[in-house]
């Protein structure tokens, strides 16, 4: 039997068990602890396109910042959370909140706005301790779970990390279809990258695939749910 | 303008060579660059190089030339801009760096000639435009300069000889100051000569043919040819009447052909037959996978071991070489090769061409045709070889055509905006800029000559700061306008990153194929690096496949072993196993609407049937039995229930890409009927739909349906939506995004490897089309997708001209017509499959295996 699929049936949002509590696991790409009234997103990479302007000359679109904002307000919005934690990586570089336009920052500030909201510290953040609200932290105990950044090696039941922006694959006649994904076997969880200009790696790439000895499932984005896939049905790049 | 083979390129010189063999014995002129010619192949650079020096020896003429291409060394190109040749060699876009250098003006002040090559082939694409703009500047900087445009027989000669001069006024050469007058006349450009002086400053589109035989025939003075009403400014044409007559035939087996499929497998005996009994020939097929296809079947009859040659873009460099040298050499008998030998390399000894497949253009067979008996008085010899009932169709289209000295070369082009983003930077690059002199200048190119002042002050602020709503990268700015209101480049590393991206070509990311051993032993294990590489495919291809796929490359059938290190891993497939994957496009043309409403009339006309094979008359006698013809103009659409499923085919004949956005648009609006299409397939001639429900019930209930389902308005809204979202737009973005140096595929000061530096342009897609839908790159990509990969203008054209003339029939089960384009099924990709749907019935598999 594939690890770790646990699924009640095929949902929208399907939820998971791991370490004694539920998570759901959200279209959106964020995980949404329904007991600890928490939202988790991962990887926000905020100001990556400016901070592609400010390194090299090219000018990416500078909406990044925005549309990433914005698909993190429509998930508050639907969960209402009491806790929103970052899971690193929530600039793309340490001068990323000096580059914030206004608008973006006000929109940072209203989503903080009632809630606890914590960053995690990352490898492209983690010089950032002030300056955009919240708190900070190496990584935060909920229960049964331990959130941080980058994924440890060895076991490590009850982890959910990020840093790796997993993505699966899949190709069937002649078409591949690409996605972000949830990797889980039943005992941790590396989440997909939630901002607008994040790149992904592929979950048949050793440094995802060495996280799980026994094998994992893929829970893909999809346009309208997410999809479970097991290792065998998911390609290389 | 002459048919191939007239010997066009070499006259082109003779003005040039005239003056500088009077310059060179003067010795108080000036010395310096005089004459420029530009090809679209480098290789055909080097080759009129080589056949320039043989009579500048004979005649020991004073002159000096040389190329400047990718491959010319540092130091060359340094002593180039000191001490220039007489006359230089070179390509649109070693033109566009040359124009963008700091000594720019001094070095092309003194030019008198540019001469560019198979401009008939360069003006129909974004290099065309580049070229168009680097010819703009040259005019400016060297006033009364002459142009010359080399081109085979087009059908609206017009159009090149308007892109050869001037559309207006120009400015002063920048920074020239003294001494040049500004030549703003009434009416078109200063004229210091008349007929008798080649170098008038008017510019000449002449070819000469040699005297003795070929009328040559001098066009009237430009510009008021013809009584037109706007009277643009045009050069003068000299047209060489056609050489000896084609002997074109289409090979007739006198069997029966299949209704479809294209590699003429039942052909292959009869190949390689007229391969034996002739010296050279060049074997042409469609694409990639034809081109291996063909020449795996050669060499399976080939019992004499004939050296017969493979050639295409996907190859190797050095292999690709080294066969261009065996057939310079005369040691091949027979090339099989795709549209890269399609261009002008003069290769002497061909005494024969075979066109495998449909011809899918008129102009585009007598090009191919004229590289047979590269000589003016010798016929050329070809045969068109059909691999189906179609083509079959197609093929005596052609013929017709040919017959005819019929053209269907495209239209002309407008200015593609990220192109001249590119040349924008690239003229801060040389020199400040005032922006009203740039415009003028722009504006004098043919293509951009309708470019709006609007347009160009979007385009400048694009390069500076990148054209956004949001002001965020104002510090970062590349082109900075100073008080005395000149635009400059920010910086050298600005200025080196333009040099390094220059150009339009944007290859497809590729990835390298190697051979791979694999260990006897231990079987499953290959050692990578361990044989050579073969070649480059598409990296949209690699992704499809998986380990253990077979298809055919170099040749050969390979087994797919996986990507290691961005490079794709194969091994040498057992004797006999048949290549598994079907689809590997490489270039594929569309049918050409000419050739196409050809085919139209063919199919509406029964008395024209008896120049047919008797085959076909016969398919076509027993579709008019089962179901009806079309008329010439109208469209047939059939529906018929089969299996579990109902289908809708139409045959519009409008080009395959055409009638890949067509289905993709149907579906979208038969699913909002509650239809549940499940998916279509397309070729050149038409579409089939299959649904769920039954269409024919429907239409049957309002007679309506069908008319409005093919209505004009499906290019609203449908078409916005679905270009949001099509895979194929996002590639015509990522062009636009790389050509204007949005994404920059070379980095100063990082390793070449764009994999990792680049971000994925469909990301940046998605964000800007949500958030500046109106972006002058989303403008250029949709400008592209007119007639691009989506060919919406042809799509829309042809709406215009069916509608109220669609012949619907109900039918029981598939008609002879339909059955071509249902055999599509399967072989080609199938569209309108949402990935929610794959991704599904991969979750379809865990589940199973969750319950077994």
């Amino acid at each position: 039997m594939a690890a770790g699929l646990k699924l009640e049936k095929t949902h929208k949002h399907p939820t998971l068990h791991l370490a004694g509590e539920t998570l759901v696991l959200d279209l959106c790409g964020g995980l949404w602890l329904p007991e600890h009234r928490t939202l988790i997103v991962s990887d926000l990479h905020l100001e990556k396109g400016s901070s592609y302007a400010a390194r090299s000359g090219q000018f990416l679109p500078p909406y990044d910042t925005r549309e990433t904002l914005a698909c993190l307000h429509e998930a508050v919005a639907r969960h209402e959370p009491a806790r929103v934690v970052a899971l690193g990586d929530s600039f793309h570089d340490a001068r990323g909140p000096e580059r914030m336009e206004p608008g973006d920052r006000a929109m940072v500030a209203a989503l903080q706005d009632g809630r606890d909201w914590v960053w995690i510290a990352g490898n492209h953040d983690a010089a950032i301790s002030q300056g955009v609200g919240g708190r900070y932290a190496d990584a935060l105990t909920l229960g049964g779970l331990v959130l941080r950044h980058e994924p440890s090696p060895g076991d490590a039941p009850g982890e959910i990390a990020g840093h790796l922006h997993p993505c699966g694959k899949v190709a069937m006649r002649g078409r591949a279809v690409r996605r972000r994904c949830f990797v889980t076997d039943g005992s941790r969880v590396v989440m997909p990258a939630f901002g607008a200009y994040a790149g992904g790696l592929n979950v048949r790439d050793r440094a995802i695939e060495g996280l799980f000895p026994k094998g994992f499932t893929a829970h893909l984005l999809g346009d309208g749910r997410v999809f479970a896939i097991g290792r065998a049905q998911l390609a290389r790049d | 303008m002459a048919p191939t083979g007239a010997g066009k390129t070499l006259a082109g010189f003779l003005p040039s060579l005239v003056e500088l063999s009077e310059r060179g014995r003067q010795k108080l002129v000036p010395k310096g660059l005089h004459t420029l010619y530009v090809s679209p192949l480098k290789a055909l650079a080097v080759d009129i190089a080589r056949n320039l020096d043989a009579p500048i020896a004979e005649m020991a003429l004073p002159v000096r030339v040389e190329t400047r291409t990718g491959d010319t060394p540092a130091h060359k190109r340094t002593r180039q801009i000191s001490r220039p040749p007489d006359i230089l060699l070179t390509t649109p876009e070693q033109l566009a760096l040359l124009i963008a250098h700091r000594e720019a003006a001094a070095f092309f002040a003194g030019l008198r000639c540019v001469i560019l090559d198979e401009l008939h082939a360069l003006v129909t694409s974004k290099r065309g435009d580049l070229l168009s703009l680097a010819l703009a500047r040259l005019h400016r900087l060297s006033p009364g300069l002459s142009a010359i445009g080399l081109s085979a027989t087009v059908r609206e000669p017009d159009e090149l000889r308007k892109y050869l001069v001037p559309q207006g006024p120009l400015p002063p050469p920048p920074s020239a100051g003294e001494g040049i007058p500004r030549s703003r006349g009434g009416e078109g450009n200063p004229a210091s000569g008349t007929g008798e002086s080649l170098h008038g400053s008017r510019a000449m589109s002449c070819s000469v043919a040699p005297p003795s035989r070929a009328g040559l025939a001098a066009g009237p003075p430009s510009p008021a040819e013809g009584g037109g009403k706007t009277a643009a400014p045009m050069a003068d044409l000299v047209t060489v009447a056609g050489g000896a007559r084609a002997d074109l035939r289409m090979l007739d087996l006198g069997r029966a052909l299949p209704i479809s499929g294209h590699t003429a497998w039942h052909s292959m005996p009869a190949i390689y037959a007229l391969i034996k009994d002739h010296r050279t020939t060049l074997v042409f097929v469609n694409t990639r996978l034809q081109a291996e296809y063909t020449f795996q079947e050669l060499w399976r009859l080939n019992e004499d071991a004939l050296p017969i040659a493979i050639h295409h873009g996907s190859l190797d460099a050095q292999q690709r070489r080294r066969v261009e040298a065996a057939m310079a050499a005369g040691q091949l008998r027979a090339i099989v090769c795709t549209a890269t030998l399609d261009l002008g390399i003069d290769w002497g000894d061909v005494d024969l061409v075979v066109n495998v497949g449909a011809p899918k253009g008129a102009s585009r067979i007598m090009q191919r045709i004229g590289r047979a008996n590269h000589r003016m008085d010798e016929p050329s010899k070809a045969y068109l070889v059909p691999g189906n009932r179609f083509e079959m169709l197609e093929c005596q289209a052609a013929l017709d055509a040919v017959e005819e000295a019929a053209q269907d070369t495209p239209d002309a082009r407008r200015g593609a905006l990220d192109v001249l983003a590119q040349h924008v930077l690239g003229m801060a690059c040389a020199d400040a800029f005032d922006p009203l002199d740039l415009y003028d200048e722009i504006v004098s190119a043919t293509p951009y000559a309708g470019l709006t002042w609007e347009s160009f002050e979007q385009v400048i602020d694009y390069v500076a700061t990148g054209g956004y709503a949001l002001r965020a990268y104002e510090r970062f700015a590349k082109i900075l306008r100073g008080p005395d209101g000149l635009w400059r480049v920010r910086d050298a590393r600005t200025a080196q990153a333009y040099r390094m991206n220059v150009g339009t070509i944007v290859e497809a990311a590729r990835v390298r194929v190697r051979l791979g051993r694999s260990l006897r032993g231990k079987p499953g294990t290959v050692l990578p690096k361990s044989g050579r590489v073969l070649g480059e495919i598409e990296d949209e291809f690699a992704e499809t496949l998986t380990v253990g796929d077979t298809f055919l490359f170099a040749g050969e059938t390979l087994r797919f072993e996986g990507l290691a290190e961005d490079e794709c891993l194969v091994t040498r497939a057992p004797p006999g196993t048949d290549p598994a994957i079907p689809s590997y496009a490489g270039a594929k043309f569309p049918l050409s609407t000419f050739l196409a409403a050809r085919v139209r009339a063919l199919i509406a006309d029964p008395s024209e049937w008896d120049r047919l094979p008797e085959q076909i008359g016969a398919y076509l006698l027993q579709q008019r039995r089962r179901s009806v013809l079309p008329g010439e103009q109208d469209l047939l659409v059939e529906t018929f229930p089969r299996g579990k499923r109902h289908y809708l085919t139409a045959f519009p004949f409008e080009g395959r890409l055409a009638h890949q956005t067509l289905g993709m648009l149907l579906t979208r609006r038969l699913e909002r009927d509650g239809l549940r299409p499940l998916g279509f397939a397309a070729n050149d001639y038409g579409i089939a739909i299959w649904t769920t429900r039954d269409v024919s019930e429907r239409a049957a209930l309002d007679p309506d349906f069908i008319g409005d389902l093919f209505a004009v308005d499906m290019l609203g809204d449908d078409l916005e939506a679905w270009l949001d979202e099509s895979a194929m737009m996002k590639r015509t973005f990522r062009q636009c995004a790389v050509i204007a140096g949005l994404i920059e595929r070379h980095h100063p000061g990082l390793k070449k490897s764009g994999r990792q530096v680049t971000i994925s342009t469909d990301l940046i897609y998605d964000v800007l089309r949500k958030h500046q839908p109106d972006h002058l790159l989303l403008r250029a990509a949709r400008q592209d997708a007119a007639t691009g990969l989506l060919d919406v203008r042809r799509l829309g054209m042809m709406l215009e001209r069916i509608r109220g003339r669609i012949t619907y029939r109900s039918l029981d089960r598939v008609s002879p017509l339909s059955v071509s384009v249902m055999l599509e099924i399967g072989r080609e990709r199938v569209y309108g499959e949402g990935a929610d749907e794959i991704l599904a019935e991969a979750e379809a598999e865990l589940l199973q295996e969750a319950l077994s």
